[in-house]
């Protein structure tokens, strides 16, 4: 017999209600533990936190140092799509194989079962992504003073906010893929779409006439204006535009996925 | 008793997937205080029936509900603590911290420490859950269920994978819950389980209930008993004789699975001058869910 004399169940009439500290605690307990696993998945981590970083350093400082202390333009070019390289990572696999993975081995329908607050689970992966977003942008900004780019502090802020928040299209499209995708299918279907979105929206070199047109399909193309706009490069289209198409992708892809998970699970 | 008493309640719950029937107009009722166990071979409707108390499912036609309401309101489900067959929890997170996160959803859970207490797990607080063996698996997924402090707790093969000790120790604990006052929803395909803990049994197959009551009810219904005796006859020779469906030999002893005890015990004490150490006892749950099952096949 337990050494203990707790009484486990439930003393409290209407036990049920939650005072509201409670519920938000739910929702940061959530987030932190989606946060330490995705940290302690080195397959995750170690990619989506130092490649962008390791990549900006070789291209940015290494290879095109010099050209960029005369043109500082090809450097915020460069650190433009290195970051949204890094910003779109964590968003799309984290949400399109975890979730894919997480409907086929019960996880998600345990959690259903359970009293989590509904839109706990996509929060707990929203704030976890836009956490990685922010690890990304620090780690571009802290290695930035290796080379001959320099960014002012208005720069610097508006380049984290586009990081930040442009982090939250691509986690739509990761989740639209999990719910959709089987666990094993997932991983196939996530890096088709990554891989078209960074090579077909002209993110690391120019792209060919003939594509030019489709460039603006992609969300990554209008991610990468706005980080144009950010630092002061030339850019193409307006803000409003590219805005409003992240945003559309956002919440497009977001209901749809919600709505299939609630029917399906 | 009024409805709104049953702590979970389906009413004529109908549910097909495709062409199969897997709940056809099924009627269950947990009341306050009861460990309630749910019996039935694969496919018979068990999981299908807590997928619509848990609020995972709705039915095709008929109700479910949990404290008089709908399972799919999450304030009808911080009452209750879950265990499922397949958990797929996070490998990377501790022990603690698994617990802890489900912890967060209720109002006034116990303390992950308490909880790992109760089930006996306080020395796997730091390992990692995908470290783990299958059973420290089941008994963290048991902490988990009960860490909110339940009224009421639906626990799907809890025991499957433990070992003889982990599992007695998990039964001790199923009773101080039940003494404390809370009801437990038990499916499982162990039978002297349900028999050492239930205080209701429902038999299920083809998503109907085919009986229920308490164990000795069912046990009752089935007119099977057992003659466990030390006799010189051999198996050959009583397997012959009407009445008798099965024997088998332990070294001097012989037992004998009968329909009719009085007539098949007549004839051995006829038979056998020497027969000793005679028992009759009735058939088990084991045998009882047997035969109410091979009755509903089609």
């Amino acid at each position: 017999m337990s050494a203990i004399s707790v009484q486990i169940s439930s003393p409290l009439e209407g036990g049920a209600l939650m005072p509201a500290k409670r519920l938000m605690r739910a929702y940061f307990i959530e987030a932190k533990y989606e946060t330490v696993r995705m940290l302690r998945t080195p397959a995750f981590a170690i990619p989506f936190l130092g490649l962008p970083a390791l990549l900006y350093l070789l291209f940015g400082v290494v290879i095109f140092g010099a050209a960029i202390r005369n043109d500082s333009n090809a450097g915020l070019f460069i650190f433009a799509a290195f970051a949204l390289f890094g910003v779109m990572g964590p968003g799309i696999f984290g949400f399109g194989m975890v979730v894919a993975s997480e409907r086929e081995h019960g996880l998600l329908t345990l959690k259903r079962a359970l009293p989590m607050p509904p839109p706990a689970y996509l929060v707990a992966k929203l704030l976890m992504a836009m956490l990685f977003a922010a690890i990304v942008m620090a780690t571009m900004f802290a290695v930035t003073p290796l080379g001959h780019l320099h960014l002012y502090v208005g720069q610097f802020f508006a380049l984290a906010a586009v990081g930040i928040l442009g982090a939250l299209p691509f986690c739509a499209i990761g989740l639209f893929i999990g719910v959709l995708a089987t666990g094993r299918s997932a991983p196939a279907f996530v890096n088709i779409i990554y891989q078209m979105m960074m090579h077909l929206s002209g993110l690391f070199y120019p792209l060919p006439k003939f594509l030019h047109a489709i460039a603006p399909v992609w969300p990554t193309y209008h991610l990468q204006q706005l980080f144009f706009r950010a630092v002061g490069v030339p850019s193409q289209g307006n803000s409003i535009t590219h805005i409003a198409v992240l945003v559309a992708v956002t919440l497009l892809f977001t209901l749809f996925a919600v709505r299939r998970l609630a029917r399906k699970g | 008793m009024m409805d709104n008493a049953y702590l979970a309640e389906l009413s004529e719950a109908k549910k097909k997937f495709g062409n199969i029937v897997a709940l056809d107009g099924l009627d269950l009722q947990v009341r306050p205080g009861e460990l309630f166990a749910v019996l039935g071979p694969n496919g018979a409707g068990k999981t299908t029936a807590i997928s619509l108390l848990l609020g995972l499912q709705q039915p095709d036609a008929g109700t479910a509900s949990l404290f008089g309401k709908s399972p799919q309101l999450v304030e009808t489900r911080r009452q209750i603590g879950v265990m499922m067959q397949e958990a797929g929890l996070a490998p990377e997170l501790r022990v603690r911290e698994q617990i802890d996160l489900v912890a967060s959803y209720y109002p006034v859970p116990l303390t992950p420490d308490v909880a790992m207490e109760l089930t006996h797990t306080t020395a796997l607080a730091n390992r990692p859950y995908g470290k783990l063996s299958g059973g420290q698996k089941r008994q963290v997924q048991f902490a988990m269920a009960i860490v909110g402090r339940p009224k009421l707790l639906f626990l799907d093969e809890p025991t499957v994978g433990l070992d003889v000790q982990a599992r007695e120790l998990m039964w001790v604990t199923l009773r101080k819950l039940v003494n404390d006052g809370a009801s437990i929803v038990l499916t499982t395909h162990y039978l002297e389980e349900a028999e050492a803990l239930a205080d209701r049994v429902a038999v299920l197959a083809k998503g109907r209930v085919i009986a229920s009551g308490t164990v000795r009810e069912i046990r009752a219904l089935v007119v099977r008993k057992r003659i466990n005796c030390s006799t010189t006859l051999t198996v050959e020779e009583i397997s012959a004789w009407p009445g008798v469906e099965n024997a088998t030999a332990d070294k001097q002893r012989l037992l004998i699975t009968v329909s009719n005890a009085e007539s098949v015990l007549r004839r051995l004490l006829a038979a056998d001058q020497n027969l000793r150490e005679v028992e009759v006892r009735s058939a088990g749950l084991a045998e009882a869910f047997a035969e109410l099952t091979q009755e509903n096949k089609v």
